[in-house]
């Protein structure tokens, strides 16, 4: 899980260009600084692509924070 | 130059800003101010786009319409539109934004009745550009559905969705081959290109409203900088090439000319003859081709001389052929053909001689393609360096202008004075106010001319048109023909006249005519056409940018008197009176239009 963490915060410095960014299971659109709608669309491509996972349509709606990004993504990837 | 177009596309959605802000860093970018009006989601596109303009030295001030009022911001109610003054604006629309498809169960007059209700909205969108604000428009047009309810019918019947949207595709051409200031961004191919499915994301579309996967949006990007950076002169203009397993199989030197592979024989002579093909293709399009390579020269021609070769030692307008470093021969191909290192695209099959050019000489382009050649013309293609705006008689004549002054070089080698050899040339030229049938060519000039360039403003067509009817300006075009044929229009000067000065706004030369006398010539017009009109001074302007040092001393070459600097502008005086003598010794001849 901590694993998940540490790999996702590198992509969310990036993509929000914050480079001293911790990033919590608790970090969501309205608690972190540059997360707006379109960086989120940025966010989720990023992560799309740097695990070659995809999320499906449902999926997209239910990932409103850092900690159900994780959880999901710890399903697909113990499903490839 | 960081070559954002050859980055993977999930490098340029992570790195967006930290590329951003390291580029935007770079000193003399050209400002151009870009609204973008939507159809769908629009922000990844226009975040690509800044990225790869910003490449090509161009600082895009970027506008986005509220998501899908392209129309409305265009026609109805324009006024932040007007307000943000651009240069360009760009209708991003796609297949999304059809209001009327035909039904289903369509008669061919329906069809047509849809199509042409669809192409007015959109003229109606063009006009109101021209009137209200007079800018470059670019507009998307449609990419191909991918669905099609009826198979292979649908681009038969007049129901179907295909036919419906080739025929929409053909309206928008007609459209931008019959007006100069609207352009197309040619989605259908750029989609086409990719493959719909991998170009479009419905996940995305039903998700965010945006139409196009990461990669869709990355190709339509490339697809609008190559043109937005063609209209700024920013395309590349010569194809340099190495010989040896590049444009032939084999090493000449070793195997002999008469074993190289070329021709129809195998699969490998057929891939370097397409390629060879495609070079010819480029050149007759005005594109300059040039070797670089390590060889004895006398050996590499046998290889250009060999019967199935398409490229002739003819066709290159420079032949750089020794055993000295590449770099340094790419940079004596760029002084020869009086290009900048920013207009030469470098093919080398060899890794490491990539790899030394593009780090001694990060301005020149540098495809990698791996080795095998079959790969390289899609590079080329996907790279976008050639991109022409419009294909005038100029750029399909400029091989062979080009091939003349290799011609004329040859020819001064033999006579005792350069001013011998000017008389030589029997120069006549034309200098005169600019004329309605100029005006699209003297645009075209002003915004891609870099280096004889003293003030490097640009001015929309639409700028030049006015000030062609404003008394209060005085505009000269110049042409010179000589005895090895016509340059063209190759010289513009726009002066501001008030009261007794004229203001020299505007002063460029085609390098093509450099050292011929030419800006004497114009400078004698200039001065005669002031007395006529009682003007007393000519205040010139040089503004130094990073490509116009060759002009550095024009004002002090021509007699003018420095009044003065202030930021980085340096002010030129020219008293004038009654006997003002003339300057130009050379060009026999002035001939009127």
């Amino acid at each position: 899980m901590a694993d998940i963490l540490s790999q996702l915060e590198p992509i969310f410095r990036d993509v929000l260009d914050n480079p001293t960014l911790r990033l919590t299971r608790e970090a969501n659109a309205s608690n972190t600084e540059g997360w707006d709608s379109l960086a989120h669309i940025n966010l989720i491509s990023s992560i799309e692509q740097h695990f070659g996972i995809s999320f499906d349509l449902g999926e997209l709606e239910r990932l409103v924070d850092v900690g159900q990004m994780a959880d999901l993504m710890e399903q697909k990837l113990a499903a490839l | 130059m960081m070559n954002i177009g050859s980055m993977p596309v999930e490098r340029l959605l992570r790195k967006q800003k930290a590329l951003a802000r390291e580029l935007r860093a770079q000193a003399n970018l050209l400002e151009v101010r870009i609204a973008v009006l939507g159809g769908s989601t629009t922000n990844e596109f226009v975040d690509f786009l800044e990225l790869l303009l910003l490449d090509l030295g161009i600082r895009p001030v970027l506008y986005q319409s509220e998501y899908n009022k392209y129309f409305e911001e265009a026609v109805l109610s324009p006024s932040p539109l007007t307000d943000f003054r651009p240069d360009i604006v760009y209708i991003y629309t796609s297949s999304v934004n059809i209001q009327c498809f035909p039904p289903l169960d369509a008669k061919p007059l329906d069809m047509e009745a849809c199509v042409s209700a669809e192409a007015q909205r959109f003229a109606a969108i063009w006009q109101a550009l021209q009137e209200k604000i007079g800018c470059l428009v670019v507009q998307n047009n449609f990419e191909m559905p991918s669905q099609r309810l009826l198979g292979n019918l649908d681009c038969v019947s007049p129901g179907g969705h295909v036919r419906f949207i080739n025929l929409l595709n053909r309206e928008f051409t007609q459209a931008a081959a019959s007006q100069t200031r609207l352009f197309i961004n040619d989605l259908s191919s750029i989609a086409a290109t990719i493959g719909a499915n991998q170009f479009c994301d419905p996940k995305r579309w039903f998700s965010y409203k945006l139409i196009t996967s990461p990669r869709g949006s990355l190709a339509v990007a490339k697809s609008a900088a190559a043109t937005i950076g063609g209209i700024y002169g920013r395309s590349r203009k010569c194809l340099v090439l190495d010989l040896d397993n590049t444009l032939w199989g084999g090493v000449i030197g070793d195997d002999g000319p008469a074993r190289i592979r070329i021709g129809k024989e195998t699969p490998e002579a057929e891939a370097y003859t397409a390629f060879q093909q495609y070079c010819l293709r480029l050149r007759d399009r005005g594109i300059l081709l040039a070797v670089c390579s390590k060889n004895t020269a006398e050996i590499a021609q046998q290889g250009l001389e060999h019967p199935e070769s398409v490229l002739r030692l003819n066709h290159f307008s420079c032949f750089k052929v020794n055993w000295e470093p590449k770099h340094e021969n790419l940079k004596a191909i760029a002084a020869e053909l009086n290009l900048g290192l920013d207009s030469l695209v470098f093919v080398d099959d060899n890794p490491a001689e990539r790899e030394i050019v593009s780090a001694q000489l990060p301005m020149v382009a540098v495809p990698d393609f791996g080795s095998d050649i079959s790969n390289v013309i899609a590079v080329l293609e996907d790279a976008r360096y050639f991109e022409p705006v419009t294909l005038s008689r100029e750029d399909l004549e400029r091989a062979r202008q080009y091939e003349k002054n290799a011609e004329r070089s040859h020819h001064q080698g033999r006579f005792a004075s350069y001013g011998e050899y000017l008389d030589s040339l029997e120069m006549s030229a034309e200098i005169e106010a600019f004329k309605p049938v100029y005006l699209e060519r003297i645009a075209q000039l002003i915004n891609k001319t870099n280096q004889f360039n003293l003030t490097t403003r640009r001015y929309t067509l639409s700028e030049v048109e006015k000030i062609a009817l404003n008394p209060d300006y005085i505009t000269l075009y110049g042409k010179l023909s000589d005895r090895f044929g016509d340059n063209g229009l190759i010289s513009v000067i726009i002066g501001r006249q008030e009261q007794s000065t004229l203001h020299v706004d505007l002063w460029i030369m085609s390098c093509r005519v450099i050292k011929r006398d030419m800006e004497l010539a114009m400078l004698d017009s200039l001065a005669a056409t002031c007395i006529q009109r009682e003007i007393r001074e000519i205040h010139g302007y040089y503004a130094p940018t990073e490509r116009n040092g060759l002009v550095s001393d024009h004002y002090a070459k021509l007699g003018f008197e420095q009044i003065g600097a202030q930021d980085g502008q340096q002010n030129w005086k020219l008293k004038l009176t009654p006997n003002y003598i003339p300057r130009n010794k050379h060009i026999k001849e002035l001939v009127s239009g």
